[in-house]
């Protein structure tokens, strides 16, 4: 406080003139107060920190995360693949064309050359096939002299927008309704892969998210248990964490998804599989629970919170809970993707979804065998989506992580 | 405290606050822990963090506790608040009608009318404050969970209440990370003393700061002792905190209390070896004072609370020891008015206090 350190308690031996009780008179005086707070008068610029709540201080660390920011992007552009399906797709996912099985990609061409000048005139080209007499396999190849004209918002079949609005027209496509446009290629039935992958980012990229909340609720109540009352049922849940963790987890997936009969409906069959999912899911989300209620239990602010008087309710609610939030979103971030992995790992064996349903899972059923990866590549396209979706989650989820506690130092 | 060998003690029949009733009666305060190991959790034994602890604290003085680390000083303090459940023994509380409650024994629900008039100053001021919530709200909690105010009144109580730490009342919105330590600790005492309490612990309350800051805090609790007529119990490990800050002392050594009486008393003329231990360690301000005690390096560790020594638990480490010291526990005795010890000798060994060139003036 002062210089001379005349009041400071802590020199006993201080035999100065000032007696303690002088000290006690000097901080009644505003000017000491004053003084004896200096570092209150924070800059103007901090002042509006100052002020601002966890999920505010969060949204500043995790903008500055440029992988997460990535991630966001990433996460979003499925995302809204996903929720305009429809409309962004050049075609609906089981329209057919017998005559183009297997139809390599084609180059989107936006220019047309007319004479000297380049013309503004979006064109692929068309095929031309041919049958080998011996193995009857078609092959096609790309033929400059068809220009199949190509349009933003063409007019096409009719549809139905979320199964609620009629529409009948899509982002683009071909200007003449039926005119071959593959350009991610065609499956067996010369279906437009383009049009299955965006349609499958619906199914892969919710199942997710559904998955991931089934885990979630069980995971709280579980870990919540476990973490706040302890004692036996603490011991009782978490010797079945690590009972249910010590399975192997693709052949209990397996048998749990044998055992939906065929024929089930496939909305079903996708609740059940997102069932299966978070059946060993909630374990890792109950641990962090657990960890979060141990550590928060003791914490001082806690204990605070007890000499206050509040309840054991308003106590979780009011001042542990917020504590962890943050944490167990970066945590289901996470997890979404090994959701989706898992879905599609099921789905590629022929164990989980099944066609009509189109999922990423699904589409990389039809890339099982080399010879079908070696002469028809393409077909392994929906597996860059869920790469690019895995990774996106993950970034996604790294970036919460870090801004998850905005109060941690370093 | 039914048990003959356990007869309530009666550490200060008379003291400095002559025939005041206390406002805390500690009697007995048993504290134990239980040791659990295995995959079955089986109790292996218990940790007696606070043994047969008894004293008095009246209103309007400041009680210190003493000793070191582990010596169950804190899980006295959190007795008293009821953060712990006490094993046994009673802490008589005097909610000034003349009906002194037994909060060491009431049901958490019963302990809530309470809540508000027992308060506790942590010790460390950042995780003492919730992060997430504005210091209006920290410090508001305690009222507006025991229904004392709400809405616009608490809001004007909580500004008056952040005025008289010394912090400004418009920082009532702001949360904790744009405070500095000292300034938390502000916070802290704030939301201790701001449901008008009568008696707050403090628990280390200066320990984590650094000195001029902890000369601030201190000058503070002080200030706001006479304005509120407060009475603290100061939990600390720095005797020139508690000898500053203190009326009366009660040192401890492994869950017990070893010796009791008034800081000029305790601090000139101590009576327990172990205090005259701990007090040869205290730092000399003063360099003319520097050789004017020998520091006592006590040898060995600190008893293990859970397997205590047979007889005195001082007496591994204490120099005055005698073969009775091995086999029989010393009972709390008073040695002179105000003032007890917990020693065989303590009428016959002549130990050497601080040379109190700042008591002597007080």
């Amino acid at each position: 406080m002062t210089a001379d350190g005349r009041n400071d308690p802590t020199g006993h031996q201080s035999s100065g003139p000032a007696t303690p009780e002088t000290g006690v008179g000097e901080l009644s005086d505003p000017d000491v107060l004053g003084h004896a707070a200096p570092s209150v008068d924070i800059a103007g610029g901090e002042d509006e920190m100052a002020m601002l709540g966890q999920w505010k201080l969060m949204w500043i660390r995790f903008k500055r995360h440029r992988l997460a920011m990535v991630g966001v992007v990433l996460v979003a552009f499925f995302y809204f693949l996903a929720i305009f399906a429809e409309f962004l797709s050049p075609q609906s996912p089981h329209d057919y064309n017998r005559h183009y099985p297997y139809a390599p990609p084609q180059r989107l061409h936006l220019f047309l050359r007319d004479g000297d000048q380049l013309r503004f005139r979006p064109h692929v080209y068309g095929y031309t096939s041919t049958v080998d007499p011996a193995s009857f396999r078609r092959t096609f190849a790309i033929d400059d002299d068809q220009i199949i004209p190509v349009r933003l918002l063409p007019q096409g079949p009719e549809y139905r927008m979320w199964n609620l609005i009629p529409m009948s027209r899509r982002l683009f496509g071909p200007v003449e309704p039926g005119a071959p446009m593959f350009l991610l290629g065609a499956d067996r039935l010369g279906r437009d892969l383009l049009t299955r992958i965006v349609y499958g980012a619906r199914v892969s990229m919710t199942i997710g998210l559904v998955g991931v909340a089934f885990s979630l609720i069980i995971g709280i109540i579980m870990g919540g248990i476990s973490g706040y009352f302890g004692g036996v049922a603490d011991n009782i849940i978490q010797r079945t964490i690590e009972f249910l963790q010590s399975i192997p987890q693709i052949p209990l997936w397996m048998g749990l998804a044998a055992a939906i009969p065929q024929g089930t409906d496939p909305l079903l069959v996708y609740f059940l599989i997102t069932v299966i999912l978070s059946v060993l899911g909630w374990t890792g989300l109950a641990r962090v629970v657990r960890g979060r209620f141990y550590s928060l239990k003791t914490e001082d602010f806690v204990i605070a919170a007890r000499v206050d008087g509040c309840s054991s309710l308003r106590i979780i609610m009011r001042h542990m809970v917020p504590s962890f939030l943050s944490h167990i979103i970066a945590t289901v971030t996470l997890a979404v993707p090994t959701m989706i992995i898992a879905e599609t790992s099921l789905s590629f064996l022929g164990l989980g979804l099944r066609p009509p349903v189109v999922s990423w899972g699904v589409l990389l059923q039809a890339a099982q065998s080399v010879q079908v990866i070696a002469n028809f590549p393409w077909l392994l396209l929906p597996g860059l989506g869920v790469f690019f979706a895995v990774l996106g989650f993950n970034f996604l989820g790294d970036g919460l992580r870090d801004a998850a506690d905005p109060y941690a130092t370093g | 405290m039914t048990s003959e060998s356990q007869q309530p003690q009666q550490p200060e029949a008379t003291g400095p606050n002559g025939n005041r009733k206390p406002l805390l009666s500690v009697r007995n305060l048993k504290m134990h822990f239980p040791v659990v190991k295995g995959l079955m959790r089986r109790t292996v034994g218990y940790t007696k963090a606070v043994d047969d602890v008894s004293f008095d604290v009246y209103p309007g003085e400041t009680y210190g506790l003493v000793g070191e680390s582990g010596c169950g000083k804190t899980s006295i303090g959190r007795c008293i608040t009821r953060i712990l459940e006490p094993t046994a023994g009673t802490i008589l509380y005097d909610q000034g009608d003349g009906r002194p409650v037994d909060i060491a024994n009431l049901r958490n629900r019963d302990m809530r009318p309470y809540r508000s008039e027992l308060r506790m100053i942590f010790q460390d001021p950042f995780s003492s404050l919730n992060p997430r919530l504005p210091v209006l709200e920290i410090i508001g909690e305690v009222l507006k969970v025991n229904g004392i105010a709400d809405g616009a009144e608490l809001e004007a109580r909580v500004r008056d209440m952040l005025r008289k730490v010394g912090l400004r009342a418009e920082y009532l919105r702001r949360y904790p990370h744009a405070f500095s330590g000292g300034e938390r600790q502000r916070i802290g005492v704030a939301r201790a003393l701001a449901s008008n309490p009568k008696l707050v612990v403090c628990d280390e309350a200066v320990s984590a700061l650094d000195v001029s800051i902890q000369a601030q805090t201190i000058n503070l609790l002080q200030d706001l002792q006479d304005e509120f007529d407060l009475t603290y119990v100061f939990v600390a490990h720095d005797l020139s905190v508690v000898e500053h800050i203190s009326d009366r002392i009660g040192v401890m050594y492994v869950g017990k209390l070893v010796e009791t009486g008034t800081v000029d008393d305790v601090f000139s003329r101590p009576r327990h070896p172990y205090t005259e231990a701990l007090l040869s360690a205290v730092p000399k301000a003063d360099p003319a004072l520097r050789d004017a005690g020998k520091r006592i390096r006590l040898p060995g560790e600190v008893a293990d609370p859970s397997d205590p020594p047979p007889g005195c638990y001082f007496h591994p480490r204490c120099a005055y020891a005698k073969e009775r010291c091995r086999t029989e526990e010393p009972q709390m005795r008073e040695i002179a008015p105000g003032h007890s010890a917990k020693c065989h000798f303590a009428h016959e060994l002549d130990l050497k206090g601080v040379v109190a060139a700042e008591t002597a003036s007080r």
